[in-house]
């Protein structure tokens, strides 16, 4: 779905070509050190940030050439953005759906659901900017989810959630899955990705290291030692000494 | 351990100026204005002792009050002034408390405020040198004013810390902060005026200053210069009395803000009240009407805008009094449609990274310039109404009414308009959300103003149909004109109402991501 994207910032190549297929009806992983470019390329190919080369397609439409359509197939949570958090969570999942056109009864009757799933039911007379930071997250997720896509773009989403609310997620995702729908996901934690997605591709400097099923990227090793043999970096704790209290 | 907070003070201040050339002009210029305004300082006082004691007395405690209550009351209003040096930030570290507060009070003199006013005082010394132990007294006063200057800020720093970490306090403080700032000039005239209509009314105040811990200090010396020892020791006293006072309260803030962490209370509220959504359309369009007018309630960045509304008429009255006759007054429809109407001109740069959800959404340009024009008109055209009407009826020239309400309407629908199309199409740096109003953030500068400027001339370009025609009504006083004035307000305002929804919404189509991608630069 992914065709030679590239971007960069000045002199800085953030994104040096890349092409990934992900497959209708998988769950992806994508994992990647600081500053892999995971970030952009997601928002790349949701919409968010236009390429300098490449192109992007969800289900066979052109993410630059025909966005209007493209972003209705997709529900997008972006990493390190702002909300607008002077809403109550109510109000901005509302706003979500809304903003996308649907009706008013649709609308409220999702909300209610996506609260109650997501635990903020408690909570969704607050406003956002009152939040936790696991909260907000969730919020996001359930604006993400209101219009009912058929691919997800989650950019980190398991961020500072408990491990309850991160647990419930997990099933969300897995039954969406299962139903037919598509999920990307963005994450540090190599357990998790190695558990719960079934395919997985190792982003580092720009560019794809691996990809393809967990199974096959990791071969006989666990994720994040595949991982870490992949990327390089590792320091041996040799160092600090004085840290040792005895 | 003083030392220490001395150098971290000093390091953060070299650090900050390295950040950008900008900024270091900046801190020049303002160094270069402090020092002009300390030459002016100065000269004044060591002039003032060649003059009647009696009058230094009166303008010495006068100045020396304002600088004091300068102080205290600065950090209130630009809550963040100076929190180089946040208590809160030092509550991780074993700093003893004794050690601590030095570190701060002396860390407080340092930087262009607490150097001027330092030097400031310490002159008093040359202004009494004519009476040698007024001189000596004046040197211990100047250190003692200033020690009261930093030790009262610091604990109204401290104190607001907690209270700072309140959402709910931040936001209401920073909104109702800006009613003293717009009512400056009307308050200084107010003053001014006292001094004006009575010669006794300067010596009455200081007379009352002396002897609050605002005054104390400078009276001091001008009481021994007078021979009036015991009131000069009581006077000490009560000065001596505040900074003990002061520095226990600050102590005992400060050991609090160092043991408890900002916490945010929060009352948890279920769901059931979609406020302003449940009223407008559930179209895009309505969603966006929606958000943008429930933000300019919530939002302190925009609700200091309604707010400063109200005071417009008060400030009006204050500059046309000056010159007797209030016809400045009838123009405050216009002026108010012209104000409002540019308001919304950076508003996709307030909306900063949040934009992401209308452009992930696949929002219109259109739906979303109207969504937001509407937000605006809907509380706008009954305010701007009523003021156009209001001063005409008090006046009793409601016969320029329809002239008038040309140039209102035409202003606000024009002006909305072109709004429409600047903000998506220009952006530049605003106060982030959940910051002061007041915090003009780095690198604005000149794009900001250029982008003022331009758009202001561009606005009156667009409407000089209407001034024309109302400058042709005022000079041949023909009915006629009054009414064609209304009808090109009404007629040309609504061309460029739609239009400027119409070409920003096409502009905001093509150029979304990169609009998404220049606000995320400011955070």
């Amino acid at each position: 779905m992914l065709r030679g994207l590239a971007k960069r910032f000045g002199e800085k190549i953030a994104v040096n070509g890349i092409d990934l297929d992900v497959p209708a009806g998988s769950f992806y992983g994508l994992v990647g050190p600081n500053g892999a470019g995971k970030t952009t390329t997601l928002s790349m190919a949701t919409g968010l940030l236009r390429p300098d080369y490449g192109q992007a397609w969800v289900h066979g439409v052109d993410v630059w050439q025909d966005p209007l359509e493209a972003k209705r197939l997709m529900g997008i949570l972006p990493d390190g953005v702002r909300l607008f958090d002077r809403l109550t969570g109510e109000q901005l999942v509302t706003y979500a759906g809304l903003l996308r056109g649907m009706d008013r009864d649709e609308v409220a009757g999702r909300v209610t659901d996506l609260l109650r799933a997501l635990d903020l039911g408690n909570d969704a007379g607050t406003l956002v900017v009152d939040y936790s930071a696991g909260m907000t997250k969730k919020i996001a997720l359930a604006s993400a989810l209101v219009h009912a896509p058929r691919l997800l773009v989650l950019d980190e989403p398991f961020e500072s959630v408990d491990p309850v609310s991160a647990a419930n997620i997990r099933d969300i995702l897995a039954t969406y899955v299962r139903s037919g729908g598509t999920v990307i996901v963005s994450s540090h934690v190599m357990d998790l990705v190695q558990r719960m997605c079934d395919h997985v591709a190792v982003i580092a400097a720009g560019t794809v290291l691996a990809a393809g099923t967990v199974d096959t990227v990791r071969g006989d090793a666990s994720l994040e030692d595949r991982f870490v043999e992949l990327v390089g970096g590792r320091n041996t704790a040799e160092g600090l000494s004085w840290l040792r209290t005895s | 351990m003083v030392a220490h907070l001395l150098r971290l003070k000093l390091l953060l201040l070299r650090n900050s100026l390295r950040r950008s050339t900008w900024q270091l002009v900046g801190v020049i210029l303002g160094g270069l204005y402090g020092l002009g305004l300390l030459g002016l300082i100065v000269a004044g006082l060591i002039v003032l002792g060649t003059v009647d004691l009696e009058l230094v007395r009166t303008i010495v405690v006068l100045g020396g009050a304002a600088a004091v209550l300068g102080w205290l009351v600065i950090p209130l209003v630009a809550s963040g002034v100076d929190m180089t040096l946040d208590p809160a930030r030092f509550v991780t570290f074993a700093v003893p408390m004794r050690q601590l507060m030095t570190g701060l009070a002396l860390s407080g003199v340092i930087g262009i405020p607490g150097i001027v006013t330092l030097i400031a005082f310490l002159t008093l010394t040359l202004t009494w040198i004519r009476y040698p132990l007024a001189a000596v007294a004046a040197l211990i006063c100047a250190v003692c004013a200033v020690l009261l200057c930093v030790v009262g800020s610091r604990l109204i720093t401290t104190a607001g810390t907690a209270l700072a970490s309140s959402r709910r306090f931040k936001d209401l403080s920073s909104t109702i902060a800006i009613i003293p700032l717009v009512l400056l000039g009307p308050i200084f005239a107010g003053i001014t005026a006292g001094f004006q209509s009575s010669p006794e009314f300067a010596g009455d105040l200081a007379d009352i200053l002396g002897w609050t811990p605002l005054g104390v200090f400078v009276a001091v010396p001008a009481d021994l210069a007078a021979g009036a020892w015991l009131t000069a020791l009581a006077r000490f006293a009560i000065g001596v009395g505040t900074i003990a006072v002061l520095a226990y309260l600050w102590h005992r803030s400060l050991s609090h803000a160092l043991v408890t962490p900002p916490y945010n209370a929060v009352t948890r509220k279920g769901a059931g009240n979609l406020g302003l959504f449940s009223r407008f359309p559930a179209t895009p369009t309505g969603a966006v009407a929606a958000r943008a007018l429930t933000y300019w309630i919530r939002d302190p960045r925009y609700a200091a805008s309604i707010v400063v509304v109200p005071l417009l008429p008060i400030l009006l009255w204050f500059i046309s009094g000056d010159s007797g006759d209030l016809f400045l007054l009838n123009y405050l429809g216009p002026i108010t449609a012209f104000l409002l109407a540019w308001s919304i001109s950076a508003d996709i740069s307030y909306d900063n990274t949040s934009f992401w959800l209308h452009l992930s959404a696949g929002v219109s340009g259109r739906n979303d310039r109207a969504g937001r024009a509407i937000a605006l008109l809907v509380f706008a055209v009954p305010v701007v109404l009523a003021f156009t009407v209001v001063p005409l009826w008090l006046s009793g020239s409601l016969a320029d009414l329809p002239m008038m309400l040309g140039l209102s309407l035409g202003a606000l629908l024009t002006g909305t308009g072109f709004s429409s199309v600047l903000s998506a199409r220009y952006t530049y740096n605003v106060p982030l959300p959940g910051e002061s109003p007041f915090k003009t953030p780095p690198g604005t500068g000149f794009s900001m103003l250029a982008i003022q400027v331009l758009g202001w001339v561009g606005l009156l370009v667009l409407l000089a149909p209407e001034i024309g025609l109302a400058i042709a009504y005022l000079l041949t006083g023909s009915a006629v004109l009054g009414w064609l004035t209304l009808l090109a307000g009404l007629a040309l305002g609504s061309a460029v109402l739609v239009g400027g929804i119409r070409l920003g919404g096409a502009w905001y189509d093509r150029r979304g991501p990169e609009l998404l991608q220049a606000v995320s630069v400011n955070k």
